[in-house]
């Protein structure tokens, strides 16, 4: 979806401002909200692509005046809900009012925690040979999905060169979409500062995002 | 929430010394859906408080730094971490072992890399920790593609015109993390004493190495 998260290449946010010696979490309960959104993934109710797409649907004048862990929070609460795992009444109770249901795969306990903070692999069998090749040069297609994608705006229609590939990936966009990992074909495309902020940017400047097939055509069609 | 609700958190967790007679809003909100999520079965405190503690205590840049300091000591490592670093890692043995789909990514006096995630804040948690406030921000998500010699600026940090910069946007699983180049002088350090030249900026591409007279004696 085209959100406020999608902010490459925006203007009018100001200087980046980095603090001192910052501590992991500056309230508790941010160190909270961090647990119970991984203990949560853990019972596998929702992954790690449908959570990154309710951070996205949140209300744009609440993502921006929120902090990040407000929205991990606000996230938290939507999908617990949404998923029926908790009620609005209880929420606002502050306590249960029925037991749990059943959950997809049972709780974390402490002792499952180390394997749960280890990321897991993304990666999965091929299942067709990969379209293109490092050094090949391709275009980003121009598309503008209402539901959640990786591609970013800023380099839709663009056009740039293979400069890895990765393996096939779980494609994001089909997991959230349609429940399915659809792997795809995983490339990082390497773009020109000019090919995308115009001839006054900076002529050293080159920027790669990762591309999973789909997003990508070969440099010579027509962007679609 | 009662009363009794605060007293109880406040003695499990044992951070807010103090402060429950005035907790904020949010801190109200968190522990109710705790309380709540905790009553159902879905979520064990043990394992909330497991995880605050690993990334308190034991999840952070000091295991990039680690990683970067073998790098600059053992070509054959450096090899190895630049060409897989997954591989690479897990081969020292230690407890560092890393997820899936990390890239290293090699500062040279031609190139200096840059990390972010315009998207969200996607970061290499295994080897740097919780990424800082600045790096999940708009400013720096939104102006690090497009102007990263101002994002530099902001941070400091003046490289010569001839330098390309490479700024990678972590749109997928994929995870980058920069090799910067080893400070001058630091002949015959050890890798300890290289460790403590590194800092996290330097390992997303927005800092460098302290240099070898910052090092603490």
């Amino acid at each position: 979806m085209n959100g406020i998260h999608d902010m490459g290449g925006m203007d009018g946010f100001g200087k980046v401002v980095a603090e001192p010696d910052e501590p992991p979490f500056h309230q508790a309960w941010e160190g909270r909200v961090l647990a119970m959104n991984r203990a949560m993934q853990a019972t596998k109710e929702w992954n790690i692509d449908v959570g990154r797409y309710w951070i996205e649907r949140l209300p744009a004048h609440f993502y921006l005046a929120s902090t990040y862990y407000e929205r991990w929070f606000e996230r938290l609460e939507n999908l617990c809900v949404a998923r029926g795992l908790v009620s609005r009444a209880e929420i606002a109770a502050g306590a249960s009012a029925a037991p749990g249901r059943a959950l997809k795969a049972r709780a974390a306990a402490a002792a499952d925690v180390e394997r749960l903070l280890q990321r897991g692999s993304f990666g999965r069998p091929a299942p067709a040979p990969a379209r293109f090749e490092v050094g090949a040069a391709v275009r980003a297609r121009n598309i503008h999905p209402s539901s959640h994608t990786r591609l970013p705006r800023y380099v839709r229609g663009h056009a740039g060169t293979i400069e890895r590939v990765h393996g096939c990936h779980v494609f994001p966009d089909a997991v959230v979409g349609r429940g399915a990992e659809d792997p795809q074909w995983l490339y990082t495309v390497r773009f020109s500062g000019r090919e995308l902020w115009g001839e006054e940017a900076d002529p050293t400047l080159s920027v790669s995002v990762d591309a999973w097939e789909s997003y990508l055509l070969p440099a010579g069609e027509a962007p679609t | 929430m009662s009363q009794h609700d605060h007293d109880h958190d406040d003695d499990h967790h044992g951070h807010d010394h103090g402060e429950s007679s005035h907790l904020s809003p949010m801190d109200l909100r968190v522990k109710a859906l705790e309380t709540i999520l905790v009553e159902k079965g879905y979520v064990d405190p043990a394992a909330l408080d497991a995880i605050v503690e690993a990334y308190e205590t034991r999840i952070g840049p000091h295991i990039g730094a680690g990683i970067v300091a073998r790098a600059w000591t053992d070509p054959v490592f450096k090899a190895a971490l630049l060409e897989d670093a997954n591989t690479a890692i897990a081969g020292l043995g230690g407890p560092d072992r890393v997820g899936d789909h990390l890239v290293v990514v090699e500062n040279t006096p031609a190139t200096h890399n840059m990390v972010v995630c315009t998207l969200c804040s996607c970061y290499p948690w295994d080897v740097l920790g919780l990424p800082p406030t600045w790096y999940k921000s708009a400013p720096y998500r939104s102006r690090a593609v497009k102007d990263p010699r101002g994002v530099l600026a902001d941070f400091g940090v003046s490289l010569p015109a001839a330098t390309s910069i490479r700024v990678w946007d972590s749109t997928a699983e994929t995870r980058f993390m920069v090799l910067p180049m080893r400070p001058a002088g630091t002949d015959g350090w050890d890798q300890g004493k290289l460790a403590a030249l590194v800092t996290r900026d330097c390992m997303v591409g927005t800092g460098l190495p302290k240099r070898a007279e910052e090092a603490q004696p």
